[in-house]
């Protein structure tokens, strides 16, 4: 704590700038340390014993940690029933939005057609509807289409994702028209421009968006919450609502299930971190 | 007709869309204001009430706790969520600061988790006699914060509790977009306000400010809108209930509750184009000042 921050300093000593910087330094640190430390107490939690739960706030001594509690996940309860399930469901839900959104976004961005003006207004309008409103009707609609209780009716009114047809959009307006000109005298199809020219262009907005489309659909809870009722149907989150419940004092096998439901999610972020800063923030600083 | 004609063809690229759009968005937007004036005993049951919903909703005592709630939380998460995730990152803005990225990525982890789980995790770190939250406040009082202090059972600090675990979820991801319009403003602004003989704040107010307008209104509007839909938060932490003296109701919560627990969609329907209204009413009275700021910052 007491190191300090390489600095570049004409004089090379620290002058009133530079001190200001060290005091900035030491101000974000301690943020720092308290933003991280519920998440280091999560990883703690997940390995400790339950008769150290309360002995130690955090780690316990190396030759008292365990693995037992993510081995009781997966033996008392079905975590990896649920896990797999919470992949698929996802999984799919972001292939199918990531084309659906990206082709909308092409149409929007490369072309000029009848009612375009009203559709984006459209768009951007529902855009502020809260989700809930639907909430009553979709069950409604999803009984009598008889996908209640299945991850059909989970997938199929999660595939809409309109962000994404903006994020895409606004990525695909930089698309000189002479590419997409000479790809259509080269003789390549409207579709194929938009595979193999308009596509490989936007990588990092695919990137960013996958990211987006990941965590929204990983951490949704309401609409799974209304739509599935088996047990062996359930995703994570409904699932570890359930566990809160049952596991009323194993505190540490809720942890090591809690940390396993974030660890996809971050294992993708560090596999996407360039793409999702720059395509999360484009959209919002230029528009 | 040919699909390939580029005339045809963004109608075709939007089909999937706007199948999907039109049958799971906007019908069921439309069908709600119509199961808004009935009665219904779960699908299919439905009779025809005219307002009676909406006259009730106005005299359900249940649904002001849950309005009063919902704006308690936007109003304080905002007021303290926008001032410290833009201080952060004009802070880490800063030229010449160690470990920058470092820093950066320690402020986002917590949005990484999710509200879900992080709801999770923080029904133990809100626990009396061994919740990590009591035990920092003990330690940085020197003692006189007391380990025995309830947070979730007792209905003064649920509100604190809900407000507390939402920055520690909101304030990285707020600051990624503030660092990202900070860098976007020309330096030599800067210079020549400073050159003008601007101090600090003046510099603050009259180049900073303007230069990251879009994302400032940005930021309010979606984190408006997203505390408006407050549900998993409360739901999770408090135990799949309302709370103590339902001090963590919120309006989604009463919609839920009424549609899904009790099944009256009808019901349900009407909270829901409630919260629709009053979603529409606060972004628009936030944009428009937002454009009085503009007039004021240009001046």
């Amino acid at each position: 704590m007491k190191k300090k921050p390489f600095m570049k300093t004409p004089s090379g000593g620290l002058d009133r700038e530079a001190w200001t910087t060290v005091m900035i330094w030491l101000t974000l640190v301690s943020v720092a340390m308290i933003f991280l430390a519920p998440i280091v107490y999560l990883v703690a939690a997940s390995v400790k014993t339950m008769e150290d739960f309360h002995r130690y706030s955090f780690f316990p001594p190396p030759d008292r940690m365990t693995l037992s509690n993510f081995a009781s996940l997966f033996s008392q309860v079905n975590f990896s029933r649920f896990l797999l399930n919470s992949l698929f469901v996802t999984c799919t839900t972001v292939t199918l939005q990531l084309l659906m959104a990206s082709l909308g976004g092409y149409a929007l961005a490369c072309y000029r057609f009848r009612g375009q003006q009203g559709l984006m207004l459209m768009l951007l309008v529902s855009m502020m509807i809260p989700a809930p409103v639907m909430l009553a009707p979709l069950y409604e609609l999803l009984f009598h289409m008889r996908l209640i209780d299945t991850h059909a009716g989970l997938i199929i009114p999660g595939l809409v994702n309109v962000l994404g047809v903006f994020l895409f959009r606004q990525a695909m307006l930089n698309i000189p028209a002479d590419l997409v000109h000479a790809g259509r005298v080269d003789g390549a199809g409207e579709f194929g421009i938009y595979w193999h020219v308009a596509l490989p262009v936007v990588r990092p907005t695919i990137g960013a968006f996958t990211l987006i489309a990941f965590m929204g659909t990983w951490n949704s809870f309401l609409w799974p919450q209304v739509v599935l009722q088996s047990n062996e149907l359930f995703t994570l989150p409904i699932a570890l609502n359930q566990l809160v419940g049952l596991y009323n004092d194993d505190y540490g096998a809720l942890m090591a299930g809690t940390l396993l439901a974030v660890l996809p999610v971050v294992l993708l972020f560090f596999l996407l971190q360039k793409e999702f800063i720059s395509g999360l923030t484009e959209g919002a600083v230029k528009g | 007709m040919k699909l390939n004609d580029p005339k045809i063809a963004p109608y075709v690229f939007l089909t999937p869309f706007a199948v999907i759009f039109s049958v799971f968005i906007a019908w069921p937007l439309f069908r709600s204001l119509l199961l808004s004036f009935t009665i219904t005993s779960g699908p299919g049951a439905q009779v025809f009430v005219g307002t009676a919903n909406y006259r009730f909703l106005l005299q359900d005592p249940d649904f002001w706790i849950a309005v009063r709630n919902t704006f308690t939380f936007v109003f304080f998460s905002l007021v303290i969520q926008v001032p410290l995730s833009l201080g952060l990152a004009m802070f880490l803005n800063r030229k010449g600061l160690w470990m920058r990225n470092a820093l950066r990525f320690a402020f986002f982890s917590p949005h990484l988790m999710g509200l879900v789980f992080a709801s999770i995790l923080f029904t133990l770190l809100f626990a009396p006699r061994f919740g990590l939250v009591n035990e920092g406040l003990h330690a940085v009082t020197g003692g006189h914060w007391s380990m025995d202090t309830r947070w979730l059972s007792d209905a003064r600090r649920v509100m604190p509790a809900l407000v507390m675990v939402n920055l520690w979820l909101y304030v990285g991801y707020s600051m990624i977009y503030f660092l990202a319009a900070l860098q976007g403003v020309d330096p030599q602004l800067y210079e020549a306000a400073r050159v003008d003989g601007a101090g600090p704040f003046a510099r603050f107010w009259n180049v900073t400010i303007p230069g990251i307008r879009h994302v400032l209104i940005f930021v309010v509007v979606i984190s408006t809108i997203g505390g408006f839909q407050l549900f998993e938060l409360p739901w999770l932490l408090l135990n799949n209930t309302p709370g103590p003296e339902k001090s963590g109701l919120t309006i989604v919560m009463y919609l839920y509750q009424n549609g899904f627990v009790s099944g009256d969609l009808g019901y349900a329907s009407a909270i829901g184009w409630t919260l629709l209204l009053l979603v529409f009413c606060v972004s628009a009275l936030q944009l428009k000042l937002s454009g009085s700021l503009r007039k004021e910052s240009m001046a």
